[in-house]
């Protein structure tokens, strides 16, 4: 009898701990109520992806968006289109429990109105990463592990900012995204990466995240350092003046191939990861650097 | 842009006064907007339109650099692009006997579009769809180099699709359909390659940052050459503007002078828009001022309309540089506002008289 008592709970405990109901607010200040933690989840946004994978998603993912690219497992997930042209079919006959998107998505306001549960959540600076870490270890019914991830990836940050050459701390850097030419303002997801590595920016943050910048205030701002695409970088000596910059011309440069460019600017959990990346373009400039 | 220079028309007063005059009249305003545009697009660098600084520019140690190096060609840059624009818009107006003819009509932009998104994306389409040793090759190529082939391509395919250039209504129609269809090649290239969208987008709105004095030397000698040649054309278009039979009568080629035509406004558009992108509405509303101010053949015209466009980019490049610096506007943004503004304002016009 006593046997049985002690079996009957055993059996039931843990389910009812299982059972908590989740309750968080989304970054559109929507309530989520769900009643046990979701099975069948769908991300819609690549930084999403990997923040549910780090958390131990495994094989509760059923889908995922047509960007998300990390890690190797998720391709053989459907992928469900784009941010504003997503598969909504596709989406609702897979049944998701629980949807993950950004803030900006059009296609997701239809599924929300088919009764599908979206959780909205921004993702552009460290502190999104670190939100929305929090966020979706609750949902996914592990509470303490986003805060865990997070010490991590700030252990991870920390390290490759102590690999940082000591010449090269403080030194200015010009980080470029795509043509035009934009950079990438002190504001922006890679440039709050920039700052924790000890580097300082030529765009004031006044900018915003991404300013297009008179190329004259490039060459008159001097910088030490030039980051950007591998591409980009190979033309940056045909660009009219630049040739005159001493970081073009001592080839203090780091240019970046597509996959190590788009983990960097990815506010994501490989943002560690990512910093090790900079880092490791700085201690190799670093040994070379003729001073 | 200030158009001031110009007095705020009454058709009555011009014909009045000769057309010969008013000719003049614009000649010498249109020299002085450049003179004045190009004064401006030197005192205004990355703190803004600010002429005080340009004297401590001039005498700073980096004057060879800033000025020599950058702000100069990019400001006599944007008159040679302009003066392109202008140019081939005449020309595509006159070949087509239609007001609303624009450059970019025969596939030239989208073909120029889908090589600028080529060259972007060949990194990520490596591997899957073309070699990797192809892609290597294209990287080299380089955005203007794509975008002179591509522009030219286009307008190829579209000949073809229209075989040649007899037809005008078939030749737009080519040029719609081939337009739409490179579109969709490079909306297609951007979705399986995202990274593409932003210097996509950064060509397709225009910017003069990367003209550098090489490419001021190929522009000079492509523009040069245009003009000679389009002026040989001049009478040609002004026998077509009475109509096809009376051009055919008067003993025109009509299917080998406007091949021609659509070679020059072609290759005219090609050099433009490799060197800064799609910059919008120039090559439309250049001839249309032109036209509107001081209407005469096209031996005028034609130069009329390069000096025109070249002053609306001067202008307009300004705008978009002292705007918001140290950040820039895309320059087509600009002249799309400049030129869809004096577009409503003139329709507004034509409707209340």
């Amino acid at each position: 009898m006593l046997r049985l008592l002690l079996w009957l709970h055993l059996a039931l405990v843990p389910s009812w701990t299982a059972a908590q109901p989740i309750q968080i607010r989304d970054d559109r200040g929507t309530e989520h109520r769900l009643a046990a933690p979701p099975q069948r989840i769908v991300t819609m946004l690549p930084s999403l992806t990997e923040t549910a994978w780090v958390l131990g998603v495994d094989s509760r993912l059923v889908g995922v968006d047509r960007y998300s690219n990390w890690p190797a497992e998720v391709a053989k997930l459907p992928h469900l289109g784009g941010l504003d042209d997503a598969q909504i079919e596709a989406i609702a006959a897979l049944k998701p429990d629980l949807i993950l998107a950004s803030t900006s998505s059009r296609a997701m306001e239809r599924l929300e109105a088919l009764g599908f549960s979206v959780v909205r959540l921004k993702s552009e600076s460290h502190a999104d990463v670190r939100r929305t870490l929090d966020l979706v270890a609750r949902l996914l019914g592990n509470p303490d592990e986003g805060a865990r991830v997070w010490a991590r990836l700030a252990r991870e940050i920390d390290a490759a900012a102590g690999r940082v050459p000591a010449s090269l701390r403080g030194r200015r850097v010009y980080f470029e995204i795509g043509g035009g030419p934009y950079a990438a303002g002190t504001t922006s997801f890679i440039g709050e990466t920039l700052a924790r590595l000890g580097l300082a920016n030529i765009a004031p943050p006044d900018l915003g995240p991404f300013p297009k910048l008179n190329p004259e205030y490039v060459v008159r701002a001097k910088p030490d350092l030039i980051m950007g695409v591998q591409r980009e970088q190979s033309a940056l000596m045909a660009r009219p003046g630049w040739n005159a910059l001493a970081a073009v011309r001592e080839r203090r440069l780091c240019g970046f191939e597509t996959p190590q460019y788009e983990m960097l600017i990815r506010p994501g959990p490989r943002m560690g990861e990512a910093a090790g990346l900079l880092a490791d373009c700085l201690a190799r400039l670093g040994t070379t650097a003729t001073r | 842009m200030s158009m001031s220079f110009v007095s705020t028309n009454q058709p009555a007063f011009d014909a009045a006064m000769g057309d010969a005059e008013a000719r003049r009249r614009l000649a010498a305003g249109i020299a002085l907007a450049i003179v004045v545009g190009l004064a401006c697009g030197l005192a205004t660098g990355s703190t803004g339109f600010a002429p005080r600084d340009f004297w401590a520019d001039l005498n700073g140690n980096d004057a060879a650099l800033l000025l020599g190096q950058i702000r100069a060609p990019r400001t006599l840059g944007a008159a040679l692009v302009g003066a392109l624009l202008g140019l081939s818009g005449a020309i595509a107006q006159g070949v087509f006997r239609n007001p609303l003819a624009d450059p970019y009509l025969l596939g030239s932009a989208a073909g120029a579009g889908l090589g600028v998104v080529l060259v972007l994306a060949a990194a990520a389409l490596g591997g899957a769809t073309i070699s990797l040793a192809t892609v290597a090759w294209i990287e080299r190529v380089g955005i203007v180099t794509a975008a002179f082939v591509g522009a030219l391509a286009g307008v190829s395919l579209t000949l073809t699709l229209a075989s040649g250039a007899v037809h005008t209504l078939r030749l737009l129609l080519a040029g719609v359909v081939i337009g739409v269809l490179l579109g969709a090649v490079s909306d297609l290239i951007t979705v399986v390659s995202p990274d593409a969208l932003r210097g996509k987008q950064a060509f397709m709105l225009g910017s003069t940052g990367f003209l550098g004095w090489n490419a001021l030397a190929l522009m000079l000698a492509g523009l040069t050459l245009l003009l000679v040649l389009a002026q040989r054309h001049a009478r040609a278009l002004d026998a077509l503007t009475l109509g096809e039979d009376s051009a055919t009568s008067l003993g025109l080629n009509l299917g080998k002078v406007r091949l021609a035509l659509v070679l020059m406004l072609s290759l005219g558009t090609a050099l433009a828009v490799s060197q800064a992108g799609l910059v919008a509405f120039v090559g439309l509303v250049a001839p249309h001022l032109v036209r509107r101010r001081a209407p005469g053949t096209h031996a005028w015209l034609l130069v009329a309309s390069a000096g025109m466009g070249a002053a609306i980019l001067l202008w307009a490049d300004v705008i978009s540089r002292a705007l918001i610096a140290p950040e820039e506007l895309p320059v087509g943004v600009v002249t799309a506002v400049l030129g869809g503004s004096y577009l409503v304002w003139l329709l507004k016009q034509r409707t209340a008289s």
